[in-house]
């Protein structure tokens, strides 16, 4: 029997996505999110004590899960090259230190990042759709995505409109969504599984206000087809934060049981300690289970906390800190 | 917007997300940070003594049934001793400046919060709890009861009980195993910021923290006699609370013991407060934030192995989300870490002792023969030691055992309703009346229900938090008295003229 995830039983998402009032009237109809028990949770999990050769599973974990990214005006060329090298090489004295998961990039920077990348493992993520306020015509949304695509991007982390979303035009959001669905599944030769574009659906939970809304938004993402829903685009406060990642990792395992899809989660923004890391990886262990502490379901969106983890590492491994000197710059 | 799922997802199947695959590595707290003497005496007069009689008794580890020490066993003559220095120090203790009881108690408070750590690590040796929430719960309340006090001890003339509120005399005080320290904190707290002075005698289990509170009581300077503990059995409480020397008697515990109390002090004109058993119901409505109702649900009846007199036993749900509620439920139990007490990963401690885990197994084995479905979490359980697994019994008869009678272990029985109207009648069918608890997201049933049920807490939307302001007592035969918040410090004054 597969498990039981809603109050409304024989849920359609055919059903569900056939007219905007249908949309709207299925996320209306989600259960609550209570604010102080989502978050009194998020504490008691951040309390776990993991250590040792716990500590240095989810070290590499948070290594291989790093979208090691560069979203700055000011990116150059060599910026991104250098970045790529880390990406694949975090630790250059020590070779048992995983590659991360991507580099993540303006689709400018796509085309550098490719040729950094040749022939690795190291996916070329790129932002699109007028990141990061998505304030843009749909077609610059669109040629924006394309152009990213066309320069070999193997993700695309698409924002979406949350002045639609917080309007209640549910099916404007979904729209622009499916809009770039397409866009990624009519790609071939990525460096994905299933060699298709894959599409992290940006949230950008600080604008979003409730948990209601971050548990919406995450479903319609979800409905829509995203393959990852991601909390934000760094350029907002609060960007990540411990309870709303816990409430999207609450959707997707929600979603897997009613349709035996699997989708990923992102933490992006805020994250910057090796400790911080290991509590989002209790989270995603202890709430979606363990099956999504897998690069393919769950990633970080960050710039320094590779840093702090590589010295972390090197504790667990060596017995002792390194001087910050040892890190390679970014 | 047709064919919603193009383009989605790789065509993977669903992972076995039940199994673990990440171990966490062993995580105990340092067991050193406290040092237990082997032999311990009575706290009387603001010193150690041996019992009278040279009596003793065995205090041991629930987890490994491990010996941790010998307690001296109070007879009747420490009783008349301890009774004895108390009422000598009442005399001073009562006209002291509120400000200066006040001090005393601040004092307290700041020692038990620098010694937190080893508190945490004691009470969870001694009791079997575990260490993450002796460390977050019991000794940091304990600590926010003595602050909250210390507060009032100079602003007792503005609680709203007369202009002249005395204190009362001498205080007998029998406090259980399940919260050794923070019980501690709920009676001496009110009691001497009111002027009282007490003679405590915790349970027979769990005596360790109490003796190391006695050492507070040394490090804060607290005048010899003020405070008094007195560690034994059953016999030990019941000379206690018939002394004549006292003047209150406070009892929380098993409503059996609670009435015989009451009937010993009937006309005696000694004033009682009883906080006794409770067999809550936690009420889940379709419209609940269900995750958090989860949790709800799950702190209810496994914090503290169940061990707890306001625990939500009865889970009374909505029948439309029944399936829903077990199927989410069981789901989350199973991430539970059931073992060592004090590896800071650890949820589900040991049982408290011997004969409450033959009282759990009894009742949980008669639920089953009453025809209930019985869930239990598959973990592996040590080879020594008390263990009870978590467990549900689903499909219960509201005239079962497992329905009526107090458990005190985790074990939840599952029923249904489905009008308002049958969950305030099956929540009010006990004869207990202690706590209960609403999960919905409509403030206006909360507050219709929370009228209609006879309960001393009504919790909304959260369970089980305790907090120093607010008042905690029952209804029925849960007993009567409040502890914490201006209601409580009634239980320790008159208005009497003196």
């Amino acid at each position: 029997m597969p498990a039981l995830v809603l109050p409304t039983d024989d849920v359609s998402l055919d059903d569900v996505t056939r007219s905007a009032s249908a949309l709207r009237r299925f996320l209306a109809g989600l259960p609550g999110v209570d604010q102080v028990g989502v978050e009194k949770r998020a504490a008691a999990l951040a309390t776990r004590s993991i250590k040792r050769d716990a500590k240095l599973f989810a070290l590499d974990l948070a290594i291989r899960m790093t979208d090691l990214t560069t979203l700055e005006g000011a990116d150059t060329p060599g910026r991104v090259q250098s970045l790529c090298a880390k990406a694949q090489r975090p630790d250059p004295a020590d070779a048992t230190v995983p590659a991360v998961a991507a580099v993540c990039v303006y689709p400018d920077r796509v085309g550098i990042a490719r040729e950094a990348l040749e022939g690795t493992s190291v996916r070329i993520a790129s932002v699109a759709t007028a990141f990061p306020s998505g304030r843009a015509p749909m077609s610059a949304k669109i040629a924006d995505t394309q152009f990213a695509l066309d320069e070999g991007a193997d993700e695309i982390d698409m924002v979406i409109d949350r002045g639609a979303f917080l309007s209640g035009d549910y099916g404007r959001v979904f729209d622009e969504i499916r809009a770039i669905v397409e866009r990624c599944a009519d790609t071939d030769g990525r460096r994905t599984p299933d060699g298709r574009a894959h599409l992290k659906v940006i949230l950008e939970t600080g604008e979003l206000a409730t948990y209601d809304n971050v548990r919406r938004a995450s479903w319609l993402a979800l409905i829509a087809g995203a393959d990852v829903i991601k909390t934000s685009t760094g350029k907002v406060a609060p960007a990540a934060t411990l309870p709303v990642t816990l409430v999207m990792l609450e959707a997707v395992r929600d979603f897997a049981a009613l349709t035996g899809q699997m989708r990923g989660v992102k933490a992006a923004g805020g994250i910057r300690t090796a400790k911080d890391a290991i509590r989002y990886l209790v989270v995603v262990h202890e709430t979606a289970g363990g099956g999504w502490l897998d690069p393919e379901w769950f990633r970080f969106g960050a710039s320094s906390l590779l840093n702090d983890v590589l010295m972390q590492r090197a504790k667990q491994t060596h017995g002792v800190y390194w001087t910050a000197d040892r890190i390679p710059i970014d | 917007m047709t064919d919603p799922l193009l383009g989605a997802g790789t065509e993977t199947t669903v992972p076995d997300v039940l199994t673990p695959t990440w171990e966490y590595a062993p995580a105990p707290e340092a067991r050193d940070l406290v040092t237990i003497r082997s032999r311990s005496g009575l706290f009387i007069d603001g010193a150690f003594h041996d019992a009278a009689d040279g009596g003793t008794f065995a205090t041991i580890s629930p987890a490994t049934e491990e010996h941790l020490a010998d307690v001296a066993l109070a007879g009747d003559a420490d009783v008349d001793r301890a009774v004895a220095a108390a009422r000598r120090a009442f005399a001073s203790w009562s006209r002291l400046p509120g400000r200066e009881r006040g001090k005393y108690l601040f004092r307290i408070a700041r020692l038990l919060q620098e010694r937190a750590r080893e508190f945490a690590v004691l009470e969870s040796l001694d009791n079997g709890k575990p260490i993450r929430e002796t460390r977050d719960v019991d000794v940091p309340t304990a600590a926010a009861h003595f602050f909250y006090h210390a507060g009032w001890a100079d602003k007792l003339a503005w609680a709203g009980l007369g202009s002249h509120p005395r204190p009362l005399g001498v205080a007998g005080q029998v406090i259980p195993w399940n919260f050794p320290l923070l019980m501690l904190a709920w009676k001496v707290a009110p009691a001497l910021a009111c002027g009282n002075t007490v003679v405590l005698k915790p349970a027979e289990t769990t005596p360790l923290t109490a003796l190391l509170f006695a050492d507070i009581c040394q490090q804060a300077d607290l005048p010899p006699g003020v405070v008094n503990i007195l560690t034994g059995a059953g016999e030990t409480g019941a000379t206690l609370v018939g002394h004549e020397g006292i003047d209150k008697v406070a009892f929380t515990g098993s409503t059996a013991v609670g009435k015989q109390i009451q009937r010993r002090l009937a006309g005696t004109g000694r004033r009682l407060t009883l906080e006794l058993g409770g067999k809550a119901a936690n009420i889940v409505f379709e419209d609940a934030a269900m995750d958090q109702a989860i949790e709800g649900i799950v702190d209810g009846i496994f914090f503290n192995q169940g061990h707890v007199c306001c625990a939500g036993s009865r889970l009374i749900v909505q029948e439309s989300v029944h399936d829903l509620v077990v199927d989410k439920l069981t789901r989350r139990l199973a991430t539970l870490r059931l073992g060592d007490p004090l590896d800071k990963n650890t949820d589900i401690g040991a049982i408290n002792s011997r004969a409450q885990l033959d009282r759990i197994t009894e009742l949980a084995d008669a639920g089953e023969a009453e025809g209930a479905e019985r869930w239990e979490l598959d973990c592996p359980v040590p080879d020594h030691g008390f263990w009870f697994r978590p467990t549900v019994f689903t499909g219960v008869s509201p005239a079962s055992r497992i329905a009526q009678e107090e458990i005190f272990g985790p074990v939840l029985s599952v029923m249904t309703f489905r009008t308002p109207d049958e969950a305030v009648a099956k929540a009010n069918n006990t004869p207990y009346g202690l706590s209960a608890g609403i999960w919905t997201e409509k403030g206006s049933r909360i507050l219709a229900m929370a009228d209609r049920l006879r309960a001393g807490v009504v919790w909304a939307n959260t369970f089980n938090r305790f907090d120093p302001t607010s008042p905690f007592g029952g209804y029925k035969e849960s007993g009567f008295g409040r502890e914490g918040g201006r209601h409580g410090l009634a239980a320790y004054l008159t208005t009497k003229a003196a």
